[in-house]
């Protein structure tokens, strides 16, 4: 049972990574409906951010983990502003597929420019939050690094469905993704609203990375593709352009990676997400939650 | 208020519009009718922003705003109700007209123009908590003329106001349609498939075929027009 | 009785050995250069039959390629010496005859992976087929990875050099020869109808899925050559070889030819093939131009650097939600 619990854990904290990263994926394609294969590029550019930032910044405090996180947040929100002003506006109007590929070409180039500046090798990423382990009554162990995602993951999401229920530019999204034309219609700057997802999307992203790179204590330019491909699985399992489905899908891919890696099919993780995207797009293309909703961004 | 002047609009190689003008004054209702695929609802998006212009001018307020695109020029006092309503219907009723007001930023004011809605159109107010998409037609018409309201505008363009709703309630929003003409002095530009209707409330009335307008009048004048009448008036 | 191109594709293959009877006397670098030409061209022209002909866009093209390649090299290793035996020779005749049955089979058992892939995936369109066949290909890779007697992760090492000038430029014409009759074919002009207009392709009678599924196991046949050619080439293969970046190098060489132009296509695939090459006194920017060219190249060039006639959109596919109705 306890270790039953511990898994849990585990799969939890990997899951709420996940769903960070695919909260992107889902809100562009909301407000686009296409897939940002550059987006798991920002996730990693995220860690390196963080990894940059904590040089001059006191390790191991919680004052100055939270400033690396909001910093590496800040720049890659930016960094999500940039891409879809320079790549992906100017294609607007086009077919889904050359924005796709044009989307690879970026992915590509951050992966080529991050192995050029930042260099090719892993680095370790330093401890930003105070180290400690907790031991619970039954037995159950939980890193100070697992509780930092919880709480920043919880943190985030209710701030994110705070925005997107409560906030004037949050309703603006959800219009924008219901009906582009009728959002112009009322005054609405769809290339504003479509350029705060992408910031917002991405700082999430980055979020996303900075745990991830706190419990996994290695990164490299090229850390962002497996996990992406993962998040955007846990996108469409909950149902994309669904932000809560993104959130379930996050935390149920989580679960069920740590289950069957601890198990003798360990071998097999990597292809358990691939294998859940073809079942749910041949089986239940709308995703878990996509059907029950009619709420999307 | 509004003054277009020889506007053209092709798609792709198609010319939809072949050189229209026309003219809304100041507190008018204004009626465009004609059959399915005249033209309406192009010169409509055409001249609120929706649409790339071939050539031609749009006039509002002395001002060309020709090409400028849509969301500015709702900045300028122009609301327009699309054809098919397009309410958000992933959004509560209240938070469509809350987008209504998006460029507004006075608080009192939106306060104000929500319950001016509310009072023209009680049945809002009843089901403001509720998602736009559970609305009947009628309703998400009133919705939709409602969010419209939200900006304050000046200028009103209603694109089919009747479609696919129940008979009582076309005419319930019709008397709406001038009570709003009277009570806040907006102008109005209507487009109708129903001509009786259009021609019941309107001023003056123009009849759009194949791109082109080809009859201008006095409603009460085009009512009584024999072409008129056969063509659109269901002969009698 | 010849028809032209069959002509032209005898003239080829006959000069792909004449070419060989004298490659000994090329450069080994140049060769081997020259055969991963060679190989690329085969995985380029058998992409676009899938990507540009019918505009279904795959991403999974290197899982196939990983089919052939370990089939192949699994029946040269493993078959390979119990067929000398029973020939009681291992001359260049018999080496060939082996190699012929490698590649064969390789291609058979891809093509096989792609109508496995192809029968559910291409029931999805635009983006999300693109990501289904990445998620296969990356399946396909897993499963390797954990099949011990291929190697497992470490792959396989030590498969005997069969690749040379000929069979590549074989298999090159031959798969430049198959590509070209079957779009031309009365029966082909139904995958240009498929990329036109699947709704219009449909009402007219044809069965869309059909042709998508013909293309799809088609293109996994030659991809799956193409890796028999490229292991017997590298002689030594393991699972990294065959991610998903590779194949997006396939993607780029389709797409920078011009997405069902053939011609095109083989150019681009030179030109990508030859480019690192170029490219290597500056290494380290080799890969960020290579990315940055892409993106530029969507920009400006969506319809390909070698298609003259302008084609807008690369599918028939729908517009993005922003497009001005």
């Amino acid at each position: 049972m306890t270790e039953f619990l511990q898994q849990l854990i585990n799969g939890l904290s990997l899951g709420a990574i996940y769903a960070l990263i695919a909260l992107g994926y889902t809100m562009v394609y909301g407000v686009l409906r296409f897939i940002n294969f550059a987006h798991s590029d920002v996730f990693m550019v995220g860690a390196f951010a963080g990894y940059y930032i904590s040089k001059r910044i006191p390790r191991e405090s919680l004052g100055g983990g939270l400033l690396v996180l909001a910093g590496a947040m800040l720049i890659c929100a930016i960094l999500g502003i940039v891409i879809e002003r320079l790549a992906y506006r100017p294609l607007r109007s086009r077919s889904k597929l050359n924005v796709l590929i044009t989307a690879i070409g970026v992915s590509l180039l951050l992966e080529n420019a991050g192995q050029f500046f930042f260099g090719a090798n892993p680095k370790v990423f330093p401890a930003l939050f105070p180290v400690k382990t907790f031991t619970f009554g039954n037995g159950l162990v939980m890193s100070s690094n697992q509780m930092a995602v919880f709480i920043v993951a919880i943190i985030l999401l209710v701030s994110l469905q705070f925005i997107v229920r409560k906030t004037k530019i949050g309703t603006a999204m959800r219009a924008v993704s219901f009906n582009p034309t009728a959002a112009s219609l009322v005054g609405i700057n769809n290339d504003v609203v479509i350029s705060f997802t992408f910031g917002l999307g991405s700082a999430l992203a980055a979020a996303g990375g900075i745990l991830y790179a706190l419990n996994y204590p290695s990164i490299d330019p090229l850390m962002g593709i497996l996990p992406g491909l993962k998040a955007f699985v846990a996108a469409v399992l909950g149902g994309i352009g669904n932000i809560p489905g993104a959130a379930l899908g996050g935390l149920l891919l989580g679960i069920i990676e740590t289950f069957v890696n601890g198990s003798r099919f360990s071998t097999y993780t990597d292809a358990i997400a691939f294998a859940i995207l073809i079942l749910i797009l041949l089986f239940r293309p709308a995703g878990l939650l996509g059907k029950l909703q009619v709420e999307k961004v | 208020m509004l003054e277009i002047k020889n506007l053209k609009v092709n798609y792709g190689a198609i010319t939809a519009l072949q050189g229209i003008s026309l003219e809304v004054k100041q507190g008018d209702i204004v009626t465009l009718i004609g059959a399915n695929g005249a033209g309406k609802t192009t010169t409509l998006r055409a001249i609120s922003g929706l649409l790339k212009l071939q050539s031609g001018e749009v006039l509002y307020q002395g001002r060309n705003i020709a090409n400028m695109p849509a969301h500015q020029i709702v900045k300028l006092g122009m609301s327009h109700v699309p054809e098919g309503r397009m309410v958000f219907a992933n959004l509560t009723v209240l938070e469509n007209l809350q987008m209504g007001a998006y460029l507004r930023k006075d608080k009192k004011g939106i306060q104000q123009e929500m319950d001016y809605v509310f009072s023209v159109f009680p049945r809002l107010k009843e089901r403001q908590k509720q998602v736009a998409g559970t609305l009947s037609g009628g309703e998400q018409q009133m919705l939709a003329i409602g969010r419209a309201l939200m900006s304050k505008p000046k200028f009103l363009m209603l694109d089919e106001p009747s479609l696919g709703i129940a008979p009582l309630l076309v005419k319930t929003i019709f008397e709406k349609i001038v009570e709003i003409n009277k009570q806040q002095g907006i102008s109005i530009l209507l487009v109708e498939q129903n001509a009786n209707l259009a021609l019941e409330i309107s001023r003056y009335g123009y009849v759009l075929e194949t791109g082109r307008i080809i009859l201008q009048d006095q409603s009460a004048a085009l009512r009584q027009n024999p072409q008129v009448k056969s063509a659109y008036l269901g002969g009698g | 009785m010849l028809t032209r191109s069959q002509l032209v594709l005898l003239t080829a293959i006959a000069l792909s050995v004449v070419v060989s009877l004298f490659s000994n006397q090329i450069d080994p670098y140049y060769l081997l250069v020259i055969i991963n030409v060679g190989i690329n061209v085969t995985l380029a022209v058998s992409l676009n039959l899938v990507n540009g002909y019918t505009g279904q866009f795959s991403l999974g093209h290197a899982g196939f390629m990983a089919v052939g390649a370990y089939t192949a090299s699994a029946i040269s290793l493993f078959v390979g010496p119990k067929f000398f035996a029973a020939l009681g020779s291992h001359g260049t005749p018999a080496a060939g005859a082996l190699f012929f049955l490698a590649l064969i089979v390789g291609g058979l058992v891809a093509a096989f992976a792609g109508l496995i892939v192809g029968i559910p995936s291409l029931r999805l369109k635009g983006d999300y087929l693109a990501i289904v066949t990445l998620g296969f290909g990356e399946i396909i890779r897993v499963i390797f990875r954990n099949i011990e007697s291929l190697g497992g992760a470490l792959g396989l090492n030590g498969i005997p050099p069969y690749t040379n000038f000929f069979w590549t430029y074989g298999v090159v014409a031959i798969t430049v020869y198959v590509v070209i009759s079957m779009v031309h074919s009365t029966y082909g002009r139904g995958f240009l109808a498929v990329h036109d207009d699947e709704v219009a392709a449909e009402a007219m009678g044809l069965n869309t899925t059909r042709y998508k599924i013909i293309a799809f196991v088609v293109g996994a046949f030659f991809a799956g050559i193409a890796g028999g050619l490229f292991s017997h080439s590298v002689t030594s293969i393991d699972p990294r070889g065959f991610d998903f970046i590779r194949s997006i190098e396939i993607v780029v060489m389709v797409i920078l030819g011009g997405m069902g132009n053939t011609v095109g296509v083989i150019l681009a695939a030179i030109l990508l093939t030859l480019l690192p090459e170029f490219l290597r006194p500056i290494a380290e920017y080799r890969m960020m131009i290579y990315s940055l060219l892409l993106i530029v190249l969507m920009l400006t060039r969506p319809q390909g650097l070698f298609t003259i006639r302008k084609k807008l959109s690369v599918s028939a596919g729908e517009k993005g939600p922003m497009a001005k109705a």
